[in-house]
């Protein structure tokens, strides 16, 4: 047998990279993902029109109101005369920020109990119990009731932006942190079997350092699939709560807020309802696709076949 | 079998339990309370009568064990009176919204039926798409019929309901008139003729949530019979020389269905969850739709009793999955 033979070994990292380059949809997925996140950073540095700007005079603002398309304003006016390129733009961003610091949050309270159950058999009982508590919750009545509760209070602490972001954030991350934890805590069981766990506890590592050295790198790969998704579903439910009129407040755009102003002017102006729901669903639909992929790159079993 | 059922009903009562006071605390601790809603230029005296005559003066634990009567004890017996003519409930104070000052039954009673013909028709259209999809992506693997068929169903799960009804609208109501674009709850159907129109104005609503449950459930049937496909099983049944259609819908498929039945099962509830938005996107008077008024008029008696009315749904649709997982699958024994 020659060297020839033996096909050169390469780093994790590259053959997990190899493995989603050949998903089509992910890369797909990646690539308007990456647009769209152009858009929203990047777009606003070149369309330096104020998207909240309404003309102060009057008479110029009922003219500048609904207006077409133009080179002046590409996706038209608003009925306030606002700049809907703008506006998307900001919308998208603040959208995304909500994905993605709800993600976090769901993924960090998930991985913490996940962890906690799997290692500490004392702790399993009680915080599966917890989570199926939490799996049983009518989720999006809860948020709605969250939400109507909380959002003038806090409001009037942090501001009507910072206080409704907050909320928002908060609220998905309670209540969407369950599947992670249940996948984590199966792959910690299982983990703690294995041989370099045993042989980290024979050599008297305390716990902490166990689940921060050993455990937390090899449970990463669900982690990261279950991140993935979790923005797609944190973007849909902060769009759902806006478009159910609970969400930001309305001259604080998001998509889903465009989507809900959009939804009265929904005869003569159907184009302000598209934009807005198209951005929501190419977004969602990318990161899904990303998600797929990566789980087929992060499974050893799939990768390489 | 028996013991487990036993087991899982015992359960399933600390359970509930424990959901209701979540929810009961969680909206009455919160700042939003209902109070502030009445109007500063009410007199002090008559603003106290008004929080006496909503109950809303008790403590908290008295409330909640007084509407833990009111849902466990009260309504079950007017319930019964109601079926059958008796008197067990004469006198006896039942949940009453703020919002209408009716009991927060009638409304329910109200409106399940408008929830159930729409949402109940969609699950089931949305199952028997789903169902021939996913069976035959999976038995033609990577065949252009698999690429598009996975292709829509994750453009279906991904697309949130708010923008295929609105798109919906905007295509078949604004633009080309086929259909309303709003749910008429006070049609009844006497005649061909509002029969037809009834069908008209559910077509939209029902398309809407039977796109999302059938791009969930094809994925999981395809998923279920792919695994199956590949089992040795179904080579010796090859091998016996049995037609691919026994093969195939015999075989494969009775196994398949275990994960799909349950998959089915648990998503019944959240299609009560998940219609909220679809209600209001069409204004459908339903349950979702009184879910929404209830919380923008602060009626925290209905807001309180809907979601744990979910909650309930919830809980018993998981208990019915395992059930059904336990008598579909002998592979599975609870005892």
């Amino acid at each position: 047998m020659t060297d020839s033979a033996i096909p050169k070994p390469v780093s994790q990292s590259r053959a997990v990279w190899q493995q989603f380059r050949s998903h089509r949809g992910a890369m797909a997925g990646l690539v308007i993902l990456g647009l769209l996140l152009a858009f929203v950073l990047v777009g606003p540095l070149i369309w330096r029109v104020d998207p909240a700007y309404i003309n102060p005079d009057a008479a110029a603002m009922i003219k500048a109101r609904n207006k077409p398309p133009s080179w002046a304003s590409p996706l038209g006016t608003d009925q306030l005369g606002r700049d809907m390129l703008a506006r998307m733009m900001a919308g998208g961003k603040v959208s995304m920020a909500v994905g993605m610091v709800a993600m976090a949050i769901s993924i960090l309270l998930g991985t913490f109990v996940g962890v906690l159950a799997g290692y500490f058999r004392r702790l399993d009982g009680p915080l599966m119990r917890l989570t199926d508590l939490f799996l049983a919750l009518p989720l999006l009545p809860l948020l709605l009731v969250m939400v109507m509760l909380f959002r003038d209070t806090l409001a009037g602490i942090l501001g009507p932006e910072l206080g409704t972001f907050l909320l928002i954030v908060f609220a998905i991350g309670v209540t969407s942190w369950m599947q992670s934890a249940r996948i984590v805590r199966g792959e910690v069981l299982a983990l703690k079997e294995r041989e370099f766990v045993l042989a980290a506890r024979s050599i008297g590592t305390p716990p902490s350092r166990m689940i921060l050295r050993h455990i937390l790198p090899n449970v990463m790969s669900p982690i990261m699939v279950a991140a993935t998704l979790g923005i797609a579903s944190a973007i849909i439910t902060e769009s759902a709560l806006s478009f159910l009129g609970l969400g930001f407040p309305p001259d604080f755009p998001t998509w889903g807020r465009l989507l809900f102003d959009g939804v009265d002017y929904l005869t003569q102006y159907p184009e302000r309802v598209i934009w807005p729901g198209l951005a929501i669903s190419l977004t969602v639909l990318s990161v899904n696709y990303i998600g797929d992929g990566l789980r087929d790159a992060l499974d050893p079993r799939i990768r390489g076949r | 079998m028996f013991t487990f059922i036993v087991r899982r009903l015992l359960l399933a009562i600390p359970t509930l339990l424990l959901i209701s006071l979540v929810i009961f605390l969680l909206v009455d601790f919160a700042p939003g309370s209902p109070m502030s809603e009445i109007p500063l230029t009410v007199p002090p005296d008559v603003r106290q009568k008004i929080i006496e005559s909503l109950g809303a003066n008790e403590p908290v634990w008295w409330r909640y064990l007084l509407w833990l009567r009111q849902f466990f004890w009260v309504e079950p017996l007017h319930l019964w009176d109601h079926l059958f003519g008796t008197a067990f409930a004469e006198g006896q104070q039942r949940i009453v919204s703020w919002q209408s000052r009716s009991p927060v039954f009638d409304v329910i009673a109200q409106r399940v039926p408008q929830t159930l013909t729409v949402v109940g028709t969609a699950y089931l259209f949305g199952v028997l798409i789903a169902l021939p999809i996913g069976i035959w992506s999976a038995y033609r693997q990577y065949s252009w019929f698999d690429q598009l068929g996975t292709f829509i169903s994750m453009v279906g799960y991904s697309v949130p309901t708010f923008f295929t009804g609105v798109l919906l609208i905007v295509i078949f109501a604004v633009n080309l008139h086929w259909f309303p674009s709003t749910y008429d709850t006070t049609l009844k159907v006497t005649d061909w003729a509002s029969f037809w129109q009834q069908v008209r104005q559910m077509a939209l609503p029902v398309t809407v949530l039977a796109l999302f449950n059938a791009a969930e459930i094809s994925r999981y049937t395809r998923s279920a019979m792919l695994e199956n496909l590949g089992q040795d099983y179904v080579r010796t049944a090859r091998a016996k020389g049995m037609s691919e259609r026994t093969v195939l819908l015999k075989h494969v498929l009775r196994n398949s269905l275990i994960p799909v039945v349950t998959v089915i099962a648990l998503g019944l509830p959240t299609v009560f969850g998940g219609a909220i938005i679809t209600e209001q996107v069409f204004k459908v008077n339903g349950i979702g739709a009184a879910l929404i008024g209830a919380i923008h008029a602060n009626d925290l008696p209905m807001v309180q009793t809907l979601t744990f009315i979910f909650a309930v749904l919830i809980v018993l649709f998981n208990l019915i999955a395992d059930i059904l997982y336990g008598v579909l699958d002998p592979r599975i024994r609870y005892d």
